[in-house]
């Protein structure tokens, strides 16, 4: 008998509509979030994560109003990340029925935000993002940096020092997006993920590049996660969430079933 | 028709909370912090998020401190999270805190442990589904499965050594209370709005208990 270890179907959210594109083009419709969010709490997922990619500020209140219907009938913990900037954009979502936020550039940008945030709301719903890109030589040690604006933006901070002054600021848990494998079906960067993994003492969600379910399997053995995400292997109904929690019993690891 | 009153202090989300008892009851479900509203409801829920000092704080800064504690000795009270620390006499979070002393004993923080398994120093806070040890029945175990898994979190907990009043335990570093119970009073360590089928039923049974 341990803690289960964490299957987290994430929904890139656009103007209303969930949508997936591979590194951040072609981008594919893939429902309507409520209607998917639904189909994934009957298949057993441990939590949701919306992440709202609208570039519009006009349509901002679209991710409200999916947070407010799911909340109303999904009785499993609700993520929202995508343009939380500040502590009237978390109360917001947590009034809509989020239970976690997640932060990403803002906190780049100012990372006291951080700090107010998890002081006023607790650590438990402050969850920071950190996208990563490997910039070191092959012949170097690996070394990862921050990036932001879908990977586009270097900012010269060390992913792994980040996410130790992130947990030091009162983060919750770390969602740390692979910017190198993110799209590519390939699996996770397993190395990243397992440097920050042991470098913090909060738990490490894993994200980018999930393409099958023994992705997800490494994700926890060789990751070290403590809970996998994915969108796409969900999405199009290549896999349910139940195929892929028995798929990683079948490999020794504690779920929820 | 019955009335549930949910204790608001200002913290945390309880929308969650409302939006899952109102989806297992058609019972009057009222988020508020006025006196008469809560000693008139039938049931009282004292929900909690973030840190014990804030919400002992902000319970005696919104004056429902008092109020909570004549619910907690006279009607069917339910606390969630922080919401059952809160009734020990201590908690050694934000170094060190009284609290309402309705239950004798003192939550701790989480003591650094490597998992047997994984070799590993597990991570604080315990985030996720864990099992639930029901330790003898009770009327808000009704239809729950023994061992089925709750969602937590939180890096402070009740340790089962010397406290009489268990009926849930669970396992994360050290043994914890998950549940306890005496009289009219059930409080939980999980949050039962946020884990899904098992619960919801929970809450349901506490809809229909009496104390």
């Amino acid at each position: 008998m341990s803690l289960a270890k964490r299957i987290i179907p994430c929904l890139d959210v656009r103007d209303g509509r969930v949508v997936k594109g591979v590194q951040f083009v072609d981008i594919r419709d893939a429902g309507d979030p409520v209607e998917v969010a639904r189909r994934y709490d009957r298949e057993g997922a441990d939590e949701i994560t919306f992440l709202d990619i609208t570039a519009s500020s006009d349509n901002r209140d679209t991710i409200v109003h999916v947070v407010e219907q799911v909340a109303g009938e999904v009785f499993i913990p609700l993520t929202v990340g995508g343009g939380i900037r500040c502590t009237d954009d978390i109360r917001r979502m947590l009034n809509a029925g989020a239970d976690k936020v997640g932060i990403n550039t803002a906190a780049v940008f100012n990372p006291e935000f951080v700090k107010e945030a998890a002081d006023k709301f607790g650590s438990q719903c402050i969850v920071v993002a950190i996208d990563a890109k490997c910039v070191s030589a092959e012949s170097e040690p690996k070394k990862w940096e921050i990036f932001t604006h879908g990977g586009r933006k270097g900012t010269g901070l060390d992913a792994i020092e980040w996410a130790q002054k992130m947990t030091d600021y009162g983060a919750g848990e770390i969602l740390l997006t692979s910017m190198d494998q993110d799209g590519t079906k390939v699996g996770f960067d397993l190395e990243l993920t397992a440097a920050v993994s042991h470098a913090v003492s909060i738990p490490v969600i894993a994200s980018g590049g999930v393409g099958n379910l023994d992705h997800l399997v490494e994700g926890i053995t060789k990751g070290h996660a403590d809970a996998v995400l994915a969108a796409s292997i969900f999405h199009f109904a290549e896999y349910s969430v139940e195929e892929a929690k028995l798929h990683m019993q079948k490999h020794g690891i504690e779920v929820r079933l | 028709m019955s009335s549930i009153a949910i204790i608001d202090y200002g913290m945390g989300n309880l929308h969650s909370i409302k939006k899952a008892i109102q989806h297992v009851t058609d019972d009057t479900v009222q988020v508020t912090a006025d006196h008469d509203v809560i000693m008139s409801a039938d049931r009282v829920v004292l929900p909690g998020v973030g840190a014990i000092r804030d919400c002992m704080g902000e319970m005696r800064k919104q004056g429902v401190a008092d109020v909570a504690m004549e619910a907690a000795k006279s009607k069917p009270f339910l606390g969630i999270c922080i919401g059952m620390q809160a009734l020990l006499s201590h908690s050694d979070e934000n170094n060190g805190v009284a609290c309402f002393d309705l239950f004798p004993g003192n939550i701790h923080h989480f003591p650094k442990k490597i998992d047997d398994q994984s070799g590993e120093l597990m991570k604080i806070p315990h985030m996720g589904w864990n099992q639930v040890t029901q330790n003898g029945s009770h009327p808000l175990w009704a239809n729950i499965p023994q061992d089925s898994r709750f969602y937590f979190v939180h890096s402070y907990y009740l340790p089962t050594d010397n406290f009489a009043h268990t009926v849930g335990s669970c396992h994360y570093a050290a043994p914890f209370v998950a549940a306890l119970a005496k009289d009219n009073v059930f409080a939980v360590q999980f949050h039962p709005e946020k884990s899904h089928t098992v619960g919801l039923q929970l809450l349901e049974n506490f809809t229909q208990w009496n104390g």
